[in-house]
């Protein structure tokens, strides 16, 4: 895809004319191009088996839109994808609509384009249907990009709070807190050098090996927005249950530690876009955890809590052998993570 | 990269000698030892660490006025507010101001209603903002202590190299020294032993701290912000609180000098002059701010931009004030998760990332 960097987004390629179509032709339909996308009808339509089918949707306003690990296209991408996998569903359709501000650079959106269409093929996941919008300089930020995701549910799994046991394990496949703090990082106001990268990565095919082999997992998350904290506060509160996490068992690199101690932040409450946290029966959990360990996108994965009889509570058992509650976060100066 | 790790064994180690040491101290006292962390840094490490739960029944740890954001007189961030509301200006700050309720209003409410607030982790880096944005007025909001002051400071010493007229401070800086007087001298003070701040110590030195064993005869140590740096200070002090002989200890050698960081005070120095100053809870304490000096007038923001600001309204029910004086801890007072909360915070204590309340609602509340 040749591209001169200099062009930008005009308002006439959101006007329907020939701009338009010189827009979808030259960016969107060579990235995406699939038998159902490229009918170019007003609906594509396929057939599914009989089953449950899974449906998310999320928008993706990350700012700034190029960071290191990624961009806010494969995180369009991977952030759906990663809401369908947990769920317990194979995801196979997504659509996009971009809403693109006047005078982004088409240079950019080419590397945003080609980012979702690599994602989307290492997923195996296929871009069906689309929309594009430009809207009039400062009435939206560079692009923002909505995905909703399909899937298909196999009749063997079975996921949710319900399922859950005082007794199971909990376990997490890696670092925390690597995505949101690359993204604060790219602030410029911060002034902080750092190699922190954005965990951002599609999770559908290490879930899918996992559900296929170990029958008593009971619930998955992905730690996106408000982080590991946030979201075992919300299985507790749902499942009625409480979860013991303990401080010493989390994996946290050792450059998100040092910068987040320097800014006053923790790691437990940043997003992750490559991480979920899994709870599975006691007897399972060793096995879980082995092959995991050895799945790229597993390798640190560790055995991080347990699930207890309670009431909707999540308690940190400290490294100093003291107990902190965890609650959820009101509000913090963060830029937008996704 | 810093690893703030605790050694567990060697954490398990102190913990398993403080129940005894304070027996000694509480056997001396007629009743357990009530030691006060000074430093809003340090009510969030001992929160996070769950240090308050382990030593629960052996002594009480209460926290003190050493949380900038809290410490800010009503009038003044009523003030702060209403510099967000002239249209030249935007306003520079720290996150942690934002969400800080003034008496009708917050730099985030008024933020949303399109006044321009601009957060920053480095007072230079909004310099180079102004340099950036020759048509905006940026206005800095000075809150902090001896910690953060020096850095101010940095940043008008780059305003002035660089001719800059579109870069100015609101001051509300405050001095430690002073307000532990004031604090000192208030009869009804209980406080057997003060856990200072290392970072301020750093620039002060543990000169400026002698005061408090010297004329008012209770123990201090000076710490770090590790969970073994305050188990130790918790440790010294207990020892010293026995032994009825009460010294400043700096227990942060390895950041502390006895005169303190000379550099950071010069440039202190040379742009800011004390001032008495206003504080949540305390009233006017004499000589314990900072103004711009005279002939930085220009880069002084309340001479640029004079306010009348309406006189501010107490926050009814709200304890902030006894909580900064150690008075009262956080679910003591009668608001505290009931009124207010994070989300819908009465007073600045709730709001801070170093506040009280916050660092209680956040890490221990309903933890029994």
């Amino acid at each position: 895809m040749s591209t001169n960097e200099n062009e930008l987004i005009l308002l006439a390629h959101g006007d329907g004319g020939l701009l338009t179509h010189q827009l979808l032709e030259k960016y969107f339909l060579p990235g995406f191009s699939n038998e159902l996308l490229d009918e170019l009808s007003d609906a594509s339509v396929f057939s599914m088996q009989e089953g449950r089918l899974a449906v998310s949707t999320d928008s993706f306003v990350v700012d700034p839109i190029f960071f290191p690990g990624g961009n806010i296209g494969k995180l369009a991408v991977c952030g759906t994808v990663n809401d369908i996998a947990v769920s317990g569903a194979r995801p196979l359709y997504l659509t996009a609509s971009f809403i693109l501000e006047e005078g982004l650079p088409l240079g950019e959106l080419a590397r945003i384009v080609a980012s979702m269409s690599d994602t989307a093929v290492k997923a195996g996941v296929k871009i069906i249907a689309g929309d594009t919008k430009v809207v009039g300089r400062g009435q939206a930020d560079k692009i923002f990009i909505t995905t909703t995701g399909i899937g298909l549910l196999p009749p063997q799994v079975n996921l949710g709070y319900r399922r859950l046991k005082p007794g199971d394990k909990v376990l997490v496949n890696g670092s925390l807190g690597n995505h949101g703090l690359a993204i604060l990082l790219q602030r410029e106001t911060l002034g902080l050098d750092s190699k922190v990268e954005s965990d951002c990565a599609p999770l559908n095919l290490i879930i899918e090996k996992l559900l296929k082999r170990f029958k008593s997992i009971k619930i998955m998350r992905d730690l996106t927005r408000g982080g590991l904290a946030t979201n075992a506060k919300e299985i507790a509160q749902s499942a009625r249950v409480d979860i013991w996490l303990d401080e010493q068992s989390l994996p946290v690199d050792d450059s998100v530690r040092g910068v987040t101690e320097l800014l006053g932040l923790d790691p437990l409450y940043l997003a992750n876009e490559g991480k979920f946290l899994i709870a599975a029966a006691a007897d399972e959990a060793a096995d879980l955890l082995d092959f995991m360990k050895k799945d790229s996108l597993g390798e640190n994965s560790r055995l991080i809590g347990e699930v207890r009889a309670g009431s909707g509570n999540v308690y940190l058992k400290t490294a100093l052998g003291g107990t902190r509650k965890i609650n959820m976060l009101a509000s913090a100066p963060l830029p937008r993570i996704c | 990269m810093l690893n703030n790790m605790p050694d567990p064994a060697l954490g398990q180690k102190i913990l398993a000698r403080l129940p005894s040491l304070a027996e000694k101290a509480s056997r001396r006292l007629g009743r357990p030892p009530v030691l006060m962390e000074v430093c809003g840094t340090h009510t969030m490490a001992i929160a996070k660490s769950g240090m308050r739960s382990l030593l629960a029944g052996h002594l009480e740890l209460r926290s003190g006025p050493g949380c900038p954001v809290c410490v800010t007189d009503q009038g003044d961030i009523d003030k702060m507010i209403a510099l967000a509301g002239r249209p030249e200006v935007t306003i520079a700050t720290f996150g942690d101001m934002l969400r800080v309720p003034g008496t009708d209003s917050s730099l985030e409410v008024e933020r949303a209603r399109g006044a321009r607030v601009e957060i920053f982790y480095a007072p230079a880096d909004a310099v180079e903002f102004a340099a950036g944005s020759p048509e905006k007025e940026i206005v800095f909001l000075g809150v902090g202590f001896e910690t953060t002051i020096p850095a101010v400071a940095l940043s008008l010493e780059l305003a002035v190299a660089q001719g800059l007229r579109n870069y100015s401070v609101l001051s509300s800086h405050k001095l430690v020294p002073p307000v532990m007087k004031a604090l000192l001298s208030d009869p009804e003070l209980k406080i057997d032993g003060f856990i200072l701040p290392g970072h301020v110590c750093a620039v002060t030195g543990r000169q400026a701290f002698e005061f408090i064993s010297g004329e008012y005869h209770i123990p201090a140590v000076i710490t770090g912000f590790e969970p073994l740096d305050l188990l130790a200070s918790v440790c010294l002090l207990l020892n010293q609180i026995a032994d009825g002989r009460p010294e400043t200890v700096n227990g942060y050698t390895r950041l502390v000098r006895e005169e303190g960081n000379k550099k950071a005070r010069a440039i202190m120095e040379k742009y800011f002059e004390p001032a008495d100053a206003l504080w949540r809870g305390f009233g006017l304490v004499p000589q314990s701010g900072l103004a711009l000096k005279k002939e930085y007038s220009l880069y002084d923001a309340a001479a640029r931009f004079p306010l009348q600001v309406p006189a501010s309204r107490p926050l009814i029910g709200c304890a902030c004030g006894d909580i900064l004086k150690g008075k009262l801890t956080s679910p003591q007072c009668p608001l505290f998760a009931k009124s207010c909360t994070p989300l819908n915070p009465v007073g600045p204590c709730m709001v801070s990332s170093e506040g009280a309340c916050a660092a209680y609602y956040q890490y221990e509340w309903a933890a029994k």
